[in-house]
């Protein structure tokens, strides 16, 4: 049996992680990077903010037994900002039923190629688009969301949105090429010719 | 049309397009640590792959080792582990490991410069997003998540897009105490913590033309803090002069064409940009952060902000920044009572950040307020003994500092270094995110090292150049 590594259309339910610069501390915190494997992290996603929120008598949506079931997670902009540690995404993989798509306004770059390598896309939507998601799975937390890479909307309810993809990620997805080392290493002439090619790799030396 | 030396050095990497659109790019430098490299190098064992190039990848233990002792075994077992996993995978794959034992560990972004290993043209990346850090060489350096430390450990190279580039000019003179991270702070207060996302930076003009590559690199440390996953400064005599002799530098007759090839990559005059900006460095002040970004900031001056100084778009970020912080609007961030200060991290914990420090405290009799922890951090070994050696521990300690072995310390949660509770620190780190120095209640104040000492002596965030006479 071989596993479908394509990424046509994502469905499920959805959850809203809300506001901007909700950096990769906030996502996952240090103190749960010691450790030599990526096991266990789902559950402490969000730990911090998730316990900050409780002290103010609030719930973050990975609290809400009603969003227990999301495969689908919604933010707003520059998500996952800061450290390059894939950690972040590895958590939001792993919690709950684990996480396959991060629809939000706009992501980190780091965070964003992390999510690639990890085959989770992370298409983009205009602000009055993440709003209307939001919302929508707030009302109706039940509510199946459709994330169509290939025709690049959104469906549920009724309702469609449109979500942005670069093509090369994109192509990647739909084929399910998006495991690059494969990739990479059928070029290893090609990289032992750069390799001899670069002088400062022999330091110059002539 | 010229070439920007963004564009001269992805080319010359560039081993072939792929399918995707996206470029396969050679990485001439790989630096690894303990946190970021278990899982990549358990992934390279579950599929049967080697390491391609050993001899270009490079290995130190920064985040975890505790800074009061590096004695085995650590107290805390996780760390212990981690060590050992790195201990074990660079002596199984043959990569050379800058090791505590040897004395010659240190910050990752510390050691590649001072080894001579970071050069200009090159490109490097490592698992840490500061890695923008070693651009100050006019290298392409830049972080990458566990996968694709994979993906260079197996291939040596990486599956990048191509990004815009953005020059951001400083020209003029710096005021008198004032210093390369308050330029770096307001460049990100100016553009936002998103302004760079898609974007290299290069950054030139009069101010780092003159800065010295230690300065260099506690600007393009914080490039990523802007969004730009790389910054880069023009390599120059300063570069050259920097590198000649280290290590890992070309000697002889390479050493000539060396620094013929170095000047070849510096950005064609006719270069095109996809942006440029300007700012006048007589208009920057000393920078303090007042919230739980890097861009919230403001000068010593200052007072925090009102929020409706900000867009509709930021304002929830700063609302919940003074929650957190526990700072009210309009009040001056001059006088916030800190409890801990701290003067370290791959952003200024490099021996002109301890020699200025030190200078600033030499033959004034200031001691450290009472109550306050105040730790002094070297990013390696090597700046270690040499702060011993020019007696600058000696400065500190004298003043009530702690003088401790290298590391990341309390830049971020992953060692003994510690907040407690809502504790606030002055922090000569790069990032103020909530719960980074490792409370999730701990507040952190981003600011340039004399900055920070001069909060250690006041117990209060206070002007440096009045607290030192500047």
């Amino acid at each position: 049996m071989t596993i479908d590594s394509r990424r046509i259309v994502l469905k499920g339910r959805a959850v809203p992680v809300r506001g901007n610069d909700i950096d990769t501390d906030r996502i996952i915190p240090a103190r749960f990077l010691k450790t030599v494997t990526f096991d266990g992290l789902g559950e402490h996603a969000f730990e911090d903010d998730r316990a900050g929120l409780r002290q103010q008598g609030l719930v973050h949506g990975f609290d809400e037994p009603k969003f227990a079931e999301a495969t689908v997670l919604f933010v707003n902009k520059n998500f996952g900002c800061g450290s390059s540690r894939e950690h972040a995404p590895q958590a939001i993989a792993r919690w709950g039923k684990g996480i396959q798509v991060i629809v939000g306004e706009s992501f980190a770059e780091i965070f964003y190629g992390n999510c690639q390598q990890l085959g989770i896309p992370c298409p983009v939507v205009d602000a009055a688009g993440a709003e209307m998601l939001m919302s929508l799975c707030e009302k109706q937390p039940d509510l199946e969301f459709e994330v169509d890479l290939s025709l690049l909307e959104i469906r549920a309810g009724g309702t469609t949105a449109r979500i942005k993809l670069p093509d090369g990620p994109r192509k990647s997805f739909l084929e399910g090429t998006w495991d690059s080392t494969g990739i990479l290493l059928s070029a290893a002439d090609l990289i032992q010719k750069k390799d001899a090619e670069l002088a400062y790799l022999r330091r110059y030396a002539d | 049309m010229g070439k920007t030396l963004y564009e001269k050095v992805f080319d010359r990497h560039t081993v072939r397009q792929l399918p995707s659109g996206q470029y396969q790019l050679f990485m001439g430098l790989h630096l690894i640590h303990e946190v970021t490299s278990p899982q990549a190098f358990s992934m390279l064992e579950e599929r049967g792959l080697s390491v391609m190039f050993p001899r270009h990848t490079f290995a130190t233990v920064d985040h975890i080792i505790p800074t009061t002792t590096q004695l085995r075994p650590y107290k805390d077992g996780l760390a212990e582990q981690m060590m050992g996993a790195l201990e074990r995978n660079t002596s199984r794959h043959g990569i050379r490991f800058f090791s505590p034992d040897k004395a010659e560990q240190g910050i990752v972004h510390v050691i590649g410069p001072e080894r001579g290993m970071t050069q200009p043209g090159m490109t490097i990346c490592c698992g840490d997003s500061h890695t923008s850090t070693h651009g100050a060489f006019g290298a392409l350096a830049f972080g990458i998540g566990t996968s694709q430390v994979r993906d260079v450990l197996a291939t040596q190279t990486l599956a990048m897009d191509k990004l815009k580039v953005r020059r951001i000019e400083v020209n003029g003179k710096l005021k008198p105490g004032v210093y390369a991270k308050d330029v770096t702070l307001y460049i990100i207060q100016k553009l936002g913590v998103q302004g760079g996302v898609g974007f290299a930076y290069e950054y030139a003009g009069d101010v780092f033309d003159r800065m010295t590559m230690e300065e260099r690199m506690t600007v393009c440390n914080m490039a990523i803090e802007g969004g730009a996953r790389c910054g880069y400064v023009q390599p120059d005599d300063t570069t050259f002069a920097y590198l000649k002799g280290r290590e890992y530098a070309p000697t002889g007759a390479a050493w000539e064409r060396a620094v013929a090839d170095w000047r070849s990559l510096r950005s064609d005059a006719d270069a095109e940009y996809d942006d440029v900006v300007r700012f006048d460095a007589a208009d920057i002040e000393p920078v303090v952060t007042w919230g739980i970004t890097p861009g919230q900031s403001t000068s010593v001056g200052g007072t925090v902000p009102r929020a409706e100084e900000f867009s509709a778009d930021e304002r929830a970020t700063v609302l919940e920044a003074y929650r957190y912080m526990q700072l009210e609007p309009g009040q001056p961030i001059a006088g916030t009572k800190v409890d801990v200060a701290f003067i370290g991290s791959c952003t200024n914990g490099r021996l002109s950040d301890i020699a200025e420090v030190a200078r600033l405290l030499q033959g004034k009799n200031l001691k450290v307020s009472p109550g306050v922890r105040a730790l002094v951090v070297p990013g390696s070994h090597e700046v270690k003994k040499a702060a011993i050696a020019a007696g600058y521990d000696k400065v500190l300690t004298d003043a009530g500092f702690e003088f401790r072995e290298p590391g990341c310390s309390m830049c971020l949660a992953m060692n003994p270094d510690q907040l407690v509770g809502a504790q606030l620190s002055a922090s000569s780190s790069n990032r103020n995110f909530k719960g980074r120095q490792g409370s999730s209640t701990g507040r952190t104040l981003l600011m340039s090292p004399a900055m920070v000492a001069a909060a250690a002596i006041k117990g209060e965030v206070a002007d440096a150049r009045e607290v030192f006479g500047v």
